[in-house]
């Protein structure tokens, strides 16, 4: 049998990763609702499925409190009979149901601990790290694999305090060749995505009317990699890779950089406000304005 | 192919035997001291059991990890993040020896190259220098940049061997141009040696002393033997001093060098260097670029003092001296600033009882199963924070190549004072 998957692994078998953003505090606040962003997904997700008899769909739920593995499809028995929901492929009965757990639980994980109001973000990072690892192992199952790419279909608003381990996801795909698509339902604009899709030579699209959703993923995000040379996709345009300064968050053309941490500063400062480091003088001279402690580690 | 090499005396008899091994063919002389069959083993019934490197590959990182973190345990050590490294490398006639297979010479070429790719993505705003010794002069083959394509052609350009290597004649031309460095920089030199000896104009030991004052801290990688002088240069300026025994092992000890390392307390002048985040200049528009000095269209950067054109980051903008950059590039460093503690090995109860079996079955990160042969639970290794379980292999990605846990960063935390929010 191995030689007749060999002759079926053609070079547009794709494995994708979905990460679906089950957000609650962004899906309670949206014109469309959950369901009908789910069915428009669950039938894009049989048209990947269709394209090749090897292609194969991860989803990764992005939670609010927790992230968690949804659906695997090389895992699905094939003749499973069961009827599936209302008007919903039988195909994808255990998704929903594992879906639902999924909401319920995380639901909980909301309730018991108290949430700031302000940024309502979903855990980009912990589904990005996970998407990451699964993709990691099926680069170590052999040399006959489907190219793997990630797709983040997210609605929630950036989350500031994720910056450095979404980065670190970005760099860790952009090392292992996995390009990054990202389709930004949400209102405002998703800087992390924007420069995860630039980086990663991934396609980043933010379609304006989600009544046609099913449109803009078969269009542009369900071409596997070898077939997207062919084909023209939304060019990145503007992404902004100017930086913010850590004093007032605005956006700055230049700025000052300090050589021990590497925060951003808009004016001269005396003394370095991340890492405690006085500027000018080596740490030896500093110690006495700093205390001892301070001498060799960087504050946090 | 003849080999027409001439040995000394005492080593005639070896000479002939290598003539004897010579009608075989040049791929099998790669067999002649490699006994490879000796680590095969046999199971009870006789037959061959499979090498299993991946425990020992997971047991060699696992050490290496705990030994990098030995120190760490919990503090957090200044960094040495904007790097000024010069190579020096040895072109003397020890490196056309052939105990590395071609010759010393290609092997550090090939590894040279991949050690500067590695060293500008986890070091993106730093610079390197290149340094060749042939025939007993210090040759620079480039000066400091930051662009790997440049020096990694001037590298393959020439490689050939000639003449005596002289340490002092290398240090002393690194020394001269890393005097010119801005104070906030880390200097460093890397020499890869291969001779057994070094012919210098006057006194080594001055140079040394005269490299420890200006804050170079310079380690070596040698090829052939362990040399007093090369150890006496390490300890006195901090450096790292290693021989390595073969080209396996040679490819680790220079990848060793490319994370920042620790920053020694007097050296580090912190300072606030001024930098500019240019803007992608808009599809369509033309411009000289200032790099090339040729018409561009499109895709290029403009610098946001003197406006000018450039075509890559990170660089120095030629006009008005500039050091452009994109947060990126800086996002890039901040995993050696934020390093995640190392996974704790979960010891392997056989048990009834074990709490594990219902936790978890499988890893968190990569949903493969934990069990062994037999349903029996295999190595695996947890998070101290997030408390969730993952496949050895994980544990590697996660901490030479992705920098999160997946456990951690899945799990919601309140708010606290966030430094780097863009």
């Amino acid at each position: 049998m191995a030689t007749v998957a060999s002759k079926l692994y053609s070079d547009d078998v794709s494995l994708l990763v979905l990460l679906l953003d089950t957000n609650p505090l962004f899906w309670s606040n949206t014109s469309t609702t959950f369901s009908q962003f789910l069915s428009h997904v669950l039938a894009f997700l049989n048209a990947v499925l269709g394209l090749n008899q090897l292609n194969q769909v991860v989803v990764i739920a992005t939670g609010y409190c927790s992230c968690d593995y949804i659906y695997d499809s090389s895992l699905t028995l094939s003749g499973n009979s069961e009827s599936g929901r209302t008007g919903m492929p039988a195909l994808f009965a255990s998704l929903l149901e594992k879906l639902e757990d999924f909401i319920v639980k995380d639901e909980e994980l909301i309730k018991e601990q108290e949430h700031d109001e302000r940024i309502a973000s979903s855990l980009l990072s912990g589904s990005l790290s996970m998407a990451l690892c699964y993709i990691q192992r099926v680069f170590r199952s052999g040399h006959l694999h489907p190219q793997p790419r990630i797709l983040c279909l997210q609605g929630s608003p950036d989350g500031p305090e994720q910056y450095v381990a979404v980065m670190n996801s970005i760099f860790s795909a952009q090392r292992l060749m996995v390009p990054i698509d990202s389709c930004y339902i949400g209102t405002q604009n998703s800087a992390f995505l924007q420069q995860a899709s630039y980086i990663t030579s991934g396609v980043h699209h933010a379609p304006k009317q989600l009544d046609g959703l099913f449109q803009f993923l078969t269009t542009i995000f369900a071409t596997d990699l070898h077939t997207r040379s062919f084909v023209q996709l939304p060019k990145p345009v503007g992404v902004d890779f100017r930086a913010s300064c850590f004093c007032h968050k605005k956006t700055i053309d230049m700025g000052y950089v300090c050589s021990v941490c590497l925060s951003i500063f808009c004016e001269h400062h005396k003394k370095c406000s991340t890492c405690g480091s006085v500027f000018g003088q080596s740490k030896l001279d500093g110690a006495s304005t700093v205390s001892e402690k301070k001498r060799k580690a960087p504050d946090s | 192919m003849s080999n027409q090499r001439k040995r000394p005396n005492g080593e005639r008899e070896e000479d002939d035997e290598e003539d004897d091994a010579e009608g075989i063919g040049q791929w099998e002389r790669a067999y002649v001291d490699d006994r490879s069959w000796e680590a095969l083993q046999e199971d009870e019934s006789g037959l061959l059991r499979p090498i299993d490197t991946s425990a020992i590959y997971h047991a060699q990182y696992r050490r290496r990890l705990r030994m990098l973190s030995a120190a760490a345990a919990g503090t957090r050590i200044q960094k040495g993040l904007i790097r000024y490294l010069y190579i020096v490398i040895d072109f003397s006639r020890a490196a056309a020896e052939t105990d590395f297979r071609p010759s010393r010479m290609a092997i550090m070429a090939k590894h040279v190259e991949a050690f500067i790719r590695e060293f500008f993505d986890q070091n993106p705003l730093s610079q390197i220098g290149l340094v060749s010794i042939k025939n007993g002069i210090a040759h620079t083959l480039t000066d400091l940049g930051g662009s790997p394509e440049s020096h990694i052609q001037a590298l393959m350009g020439k490689l050939e061997a000639a003449g005596d290597s002289s340490l002092q004649n290398a240090l002393e031309l690194v020394h001269e141009h890393l005097n010119q460095i801005p104070s906030y920089g880390h200097r460093e030199v890397l020499i890869l040696y291969s001779a057994l000896s070094t012919s210098d104009p006057g006194d080594i030991m001055e140079t040394i002393q005269k490299c420890k004052k200006s804050r170079l801290r310079c380690s070596v990688i040698g090829l052939s033997a362990e040399m007093f002088i090369c150890k006496h240069l390490c300890q006195e300026t901090g450096g790292l001093y290693s021989v390595a025994v073969d080209e396996v092992h040679l490819k680790d000890l220079l990848l060793e060098h490319a994370p920042p390392p620790p920053a020694i307390a007097e050296f580090a002048i912190s300072n606030l260097i001024k930098m500019g985040f240019p803007q992608r200049a808009a599809e369509g528009s033309m411009a000289i670029c200032s790099c090339h000095k040729e018409v561009k269209i499109g895709a290029g950067y403009t610098c946001p003092r003197c406006k000018a054109r450039v075509c890559e980051l990170p660089t120095e903008c030629t006009i008005c001296g500039l050091t452009l950059v994109s947060s990126p590039h800086l996002a890039r460093s901040y995993h050696h600033l934020f390093p995640i503690a190392p996974f704790d090995e979960v010891p392997t109860l056989s048990s009834s009882n074990d709490p594990r079996r219902k936790l978890g079955k499988s890893c968190f990160g990569c949903q493969q199963s934990l069990l062994g042969a037999g349903n029996k639970p295999g190595p695996c290794v947890t998070c101290r924070k997030c408390k969730h379980y993952f496949c050895l292999d994980c544990d590697i990605y996660i901490h030479e190549s992705l920098h999160n846990c997946p456990g951690c960063e899945s799990t919601h935390r309140p708010k606290s004072v966030s430094l780097l929010e863009e």
